[in-house]
């Protein structure tokens, strides 16, 4: 076992050191901090075993910032190495492994849960739903994501890291790489999958079941459509990527011969499967970003969203599409020209519905009384900058012309484009804007402003010139060059931007201590004065677990604008309302996933056998306990007037 | 779980009764679309890699027709015995409900059985997960809709006990209804097993 442990542990690389040193430090503190200020308990009752959506919103959305840091110091590393010509400040193999975990975080554990974190805040407040429909999966769902994220994210010091590209091709992940870093790979993308396949099913039956009466589907709101669309394409696509990562571990651990070179193994199968969930993933984060930009556009150009039916269309129609163009991600390696030509023209086709949306939101923009708050900056900033990764899109959609682009650093540039300006300033905006809803007290509007600037122009600055960077040749995932290619100029230009970004996640950070510290906190639940939907309808923090003291009737789309100019003021009679009680299953048996895919890592069949038995006991566990009407608790009247009058004053 | 409907006509089947049954209920077809989505991609995986038997046996050399003819008549006949039970259990008959699902469950072991002991011979004959890729990908298919067989029977008497500790209330009742959409699911997919794997192996080749 000692040996095990010396042999794994990664200490000949001084920068590494730094970092267990670090997070050893960490850890400490916090154990530290807990113990002192007596929180354990706290810790465990209010948040570790919390079924309350929101709740498990702040975590999915805390765990994603934290994965943002990780990136985004993977992405540094690779800028600095890449910064001036033969640098040798990291080995090619430290670097091909900085841009796998760059590539899979950012995706994985960074942009898909602070989208669903969003989701889970914002969703059911949304749809007048005291909850969604399934409390205690929601929990395992988020458990499962965190638990798949610590195993990948442990492979950094503990046994290495994948080193195969995001994308972990066959034969290269299997018969190329032979450490423990592709089934870290593995098993964390495939621990994590099962909490995003469960989060799909929970927002299908949550908002297709317990809307508020009133609120047909037509009268959801834009990001409630969203989020449902994208619960739907992961449940069909996650399964695909159970499937494709269980073949690629049977390979790496039993030996079968899925993706194998040898013995009837087809390496091209892993291309198409990969992508076959790959590609709809794409339309899984930037489908509900288009949902919160559409809110947020609507509600600080204080008009009803322009095309709001067209909009639903088109989000619908690109779902579909979204699985009918995997191929265009390997134009290259050797498709027909007529399996090439139809997945040509079904890529390009995305550009239409999408183009919709555009108009639409310019549209809503359009004689709107705008107020330019942080939120809206994010969503206006994204138009146009969103509007260049997608006519790159389209020309990198064009088989021919991609034989040109494959490959450097023209895609690079491109996908950073769709993914940041789309996915990550929908995620700040969506931040800024439900914080309030959160945290019961609004970001600093001033540092907000600081962190939009230095954000969106680093970006650009950082992404802008590595399009001519691929025009000028430069293959992506090269970890040095020479002074002879030319690439110099345009390369330290491209690590300043991305130092200023760099610099914008910081004040963020710093941002959310001092507006912690020093913002006014909301007494009312409207707190940006614009509210259309039914969130702002609500008391402002997290306090209330109910949600809503009476269920809201809808009267139509844009429920609380409507109910804001009717002003009506009933007397109410409130009823105690019936909550899921607390789970601590969902966290153990996520730790019991854990282990068993540790195990698995590093083929200890013991520990494998032993995390998969801790699974199927909380399974019976959870299997005997009874649903009867008993299950779960009552909040008293009392404790509703007494949340409800605090709204009030 | 709070504002759904709860003032439901009696003459509703018991697993119906409560919000969190239909909720259940709805969320497992649900899932049930998403188990699709999974064999379809393992059917898809089998379909690709079939002929690729580079030096191995070949299937047609392995199957053997009347015992999987005989594993196919014991999953169709436990989908049957499951459907009855589900039929005691709409006309409140605790008793034969039980029997039923305990007749499905002895299908269900016995069809494992064979399964087992098909693949334990299969070995024995040099066709191994490890021999080519088309094996692979049998074992995969197989294998995983087994597996599925394995954690149905398990789950099933787990609530079998429920009912027999608490008597058939609308919790128990969406339980056993819902096992039983599994099931049926199991069957189905094992009659594209049957056809797709097994008969087309036999002809093919």
């Amino acid at each position: 076992m000692f040996d095990f442990i010396k042999d794994n542990l990664i200490l000949n690389d001084p920068m590494l050191i730094g970092a267990n040193i670090s997070i050893l430090l960490s850890v400490i503190g916090i154990v530290f901090i807990l113990t002192y200020f007596k929180k354990w308990k706290w810790l465990w009752t209010e948040w570790l075993t919390t079924v309350d959506h929101k709740k498990i919103g702040i975590m999915y959305i805390i765990a994603a910032i934290v994965m943002l840091f990780r990136g985004g110091v993977d992405a540094l590393l690779m800028r600095a190495q890449l910064t001036v010509p033969n640098n040798e400040f990291l080995t090619s193999h430290h670097y091909n492994e900085i841009f796998t975990t760059h590539g899979t975080i950012m995706i994985i554990f960074m942009a898909m849960p602070f989208v669903m974190g969003l989701m889970n805040v914002v969703v059911p407040l949304q749809i007048g739903a005291r909850d969604v429909a399934f409390p205690y999966l929601n929990a395992l769902s988020f458990w499962s994501f965190f638990f798949g994220a610590i195993l990948f994210n442990i492979s950094f010091v503990f046994g290495g890291s994948p080193d195969a590209g995001w994308t972990n091709y066959a034969p290269l992940a299997i018969e190329g790489s032979t450490g423990p870093g592709i089934n870290y790979y593995l098993l964390g993308l495939q621990i994590s999958g099962i909490g995003t396949l469960l989060t799909g099913i929970n927002f299908i039956v949550t908002i297709i079941k317990m809307r508020a009466p009133g609120m047909t589907l037509l009268r959801m709101p834009m990001f409630t459509w969203t989020s449902l669309v994208t619960a739907f394409i992961i449940v069909f696509a996650f399964p695909v990527l159970t499937v494709t990562l269980a073949l690629m571990t049977f390979d790496r651990i039993f030996g079968t011969h899925f993706f194998t070179l040898a013995d009837g193994g087809m390496p091209m199968l892993w291309a198409n499967l990969f992508w076959i969930w790959g590609h709809p993933e794409v339309y899984i984060v930037i489908l509900p970003a288009f949902g919160i930009f559409s809110e947020i556009i609507s509600a600080f150009a204080r008009k009803t969203l322009f095309g709001y039916k067209s909009m639903v269309i088109s989000i619908v129609t690109i779902s579909f599409l979204s699985f009918l163009v995997w191929v265009h991600h390997f134009f290259t390696m050797g498709g027909s020209a007529a399996v090439n030509s139809v997945f040509s023209i079904t890529t390009m086709a995305i550009a239409i519905p999408t183009g919709i949306k555009i108009f639409n939101w310019l549209l809503t923009l359009y004689k709107g009384r705008i107020e330019f708050s942080v939120p809206m900056l994010w969503s206006v900033g994204f138009i146009p900058t969103f509007l260049i990764g997608g006519v790159t899109g389209v020309m990198l959609g064009m088989a021919a012309a991609d034989f040109q682009y494959h490959n450097s650093y023209f895609l690079v540039a491109h996908f950073h484009y769709t993914l940041i300006a789309g996915t990550v300033f929908a995620c700040f905006a969506g931040f800024v804007f439900w914080y309030p809803k959160m945290f019961g007290h609004k970001l600093n509007e001033r540092l907000g402003k600081w962190t939009f600037w230095f954000f969106t122009i680093g970006f650009n600055v950082c992404f802008l010139p590595q399009f001519l960077l691929g025009f000028d040749g430069m293959p992506r995932r090269v970890y040095t060059y020479g002074p002879e290619d030319g690439w110099t100029g345009l390369n330290v230009i491209s690590t300043i931007g991305g130092i200023g970004m760099g610099i914008a996640f910081m004040i963020l950070v710093y941002n959310v201590y001092y507006s912690f510290r020093y913002s006014k906190r909301e007494t009312t639940g409207d707190v940006w004065g614009n509210g259309r939907t039914l969130e702002w309808a609500t008391t402002t923090a997290v306090a209330p677990h109910y949600n809503f003291a009476v269920v809201p009737e809808v009267k139509g789309y844009d429920a609380f604008w409507l109910m804001k100019q009717e002003k009506q003021k009933e007397k109410i009679e409130y009823k105690p309302i019936h909550m899921p009680s607390n789970a601590g299953t969902p966290i153990v048996m996520s730790a019991f996933f854990f282990v068993a895919g540790f195990g698995l890592v590093f083929k200890l069949w013991w520990i494998a056998i032993l995390g998969g038995i801790g699974v199927l006991a909380c399974l019976a566990v959870r299997s005997l306990r009874s649903h009867k009407e008993d299950e779960g608790y009552y909040v008293s009247v009392d404790e509703i007037l007494k949340t409800e009058e605090k709204k009030e004053a | 779980m709070a504002h759904v409907n709860e003032n439901i006509s009696p003459d509703t089947p018991l697993e119906y009764q409560s919000g969190i049954g239909r909720l259940n209920i709805f969320g497992f077809w649900i899932f049930l679309g998403a188990e699709m989505a999974l064999f379809a991609t393992i059917f898809a995986t089998f379909f690709v890699l079939d002929g690729h038997t580079g030096g191995g046996p070949l299937p047609s050399e392995l199957f053997d027709l009347k015992n999987t003819l005989i594993m196919t008549l014991l999953l169709l006949t436990s989908s049957f015995t499951s459907g009855l039970a589900i039929n005691e259990m709409r006309r409140k008959n605790v008793k034969s409900m039980i029997v039923w699902i305990v007749i499905t469950l002895l299908f269900g072991l016995g069809f494992l059985y064979m399964e087992i002991t098909e693949f334990i011979h299969l070995v024995h004959e040099g066709a191994t997960l490890g021999t080519n890729a088309f094996w692979s990908g049998f074992y995969f298919l197989t294998g995983t809709h087994g597996l599925h067989v394995s954690l149905g029977i398990g789950w099933i008497i787990l609530i079998v006990l429920q009912v027999i500790k608490r008597g058939l209330t609308p919790d128990t009742a969406k339980k056993v209804f819902i096992s039983s959409l599994y099931w049926h699911f199991l069957d189905f997919v094992w009659i594209f097993v049957f056809t797709g794997v097994y008969l087309l192996g036999l002809v093919g080749s």
